[in-house]
């Protein structure tokens, strides 16, 4: 059952993955990577991390995602005269596609040769069962305390920097 | 209960990785660029978490990922203001047309 699960949405994940990448219309590319994150949420899930499923779930499908398909909906061409009719295509190059599947399948290939061939001696039992919401939360607030502050001061930063970058300095266009 | 091993999960992420390399260096279109980079974030992201299964007691893996969702978030805001900023001035989202410092 659970190699069942795993497969399943493994595979959900690597075809909305594939997906993006052959699709030309962005907006569909957003919504595949919608359901590429599902998938990696639900690995976590299989994983025992079921605080950090959660946390992608909101932070990427909840912020993320919304986020960028404002991004997509803000930099259409408003020049065309039927723009309900048009799709928004994302032209793509012969040479950048020749060179990205190349450049994806050769690493592909050299990763999964690591991976087959390293042999990994776990030490340590693999315990699934429990929550790990309060280690988390434990370790957040004591050996962690400084890159959580830090990341507080990040998230700030980000914040103020992404709303004076994104602000509209000339009210005329 | 039958666990899955470890080497399912680091393939699994190796080929999400990939895909979005491919995805980042093919797409002419910076948004294109910024999903495939997403892509990849998630993948080490499942790397991570699967070496942190074998850690039930002090689980590093886990807190690493979750930084990298915090680092994540904070790298879309910005780099969606900065597109923002570009498509307004150049009036085009194709990063081989922003070559004014080229010319």
């Amino acid at each position: 059952m659970e190699i069942a699960a795993f497969y399943g949405f493994s595979g959900l994940a690597i075809i909305a993955a594939l997906f993006i990448l052959f699709s030309r219309n962005l907006i569909y590319a957003a919504f595949a990577l919608f359901l590429a994150f599902l998938g990696v949420a639900a690995l976590y899930v299989l994983a025992g991390a079921d605080f950090l499923a959660v946390t992608q779930i909101m932070v990427y499908v909840g912020g993320i995602l919304v986020l960028l398909i404002f991004g997509i909906m803000l930099t259409q061409k408003a020049d065309k005269e039927a723009i309900s009719t048009t799709p928004n295509r994302v032209v793509v190059s012969m040479a950048r596609q020749f060179w990205g599947f190349l450049i994806g399948a050769s690493l592909f290939g050299f990763l999964s040769y690591v991976i087959v061939t390293s042999n990994f001696k776990m030490t340590g039992e693999s315990n699934v069962s429990r929550s790990t919401l309060k280690t988390i939360g434990v370790e957040l607030m004591t050996s962690h305390l400084l890159p959580f502050e830090i990341a507080a001061i990040l998230l700030l930063v980000a914040l103020v920097g992404a709303a004076y970058l994104a602000l509209n300095r000339n009210p005329a266009s | 209960m039958t666990t899955i091993p470890v080497e399912h999960y680091l393939i699994v992420a190796a080929a999400l990785f990939c895909i979005g390399l491919a995805i980042a260096i093919t797409k002419k279109h910076l948004i294109g660029i910024l999903l495939g980079i997403e892509l990849m974030l998630n993948a080490v992201n499942i790397n991570l978490v699967a070496f942190s299964r074998h850690d039930p007691e002090r689980i590093g893996g886990q807190l690493f990922a979750l930084f990298v969702i915090v680092v994540a978030a904070a790298e879309v805001t910005v780099a969606l203001a900065i597109i923002l900023r570009v498509y307004g001035h150049f009036r085009t989202v194709d990063p081989d047309k922003v070559n004014e410092l080229k010319k």
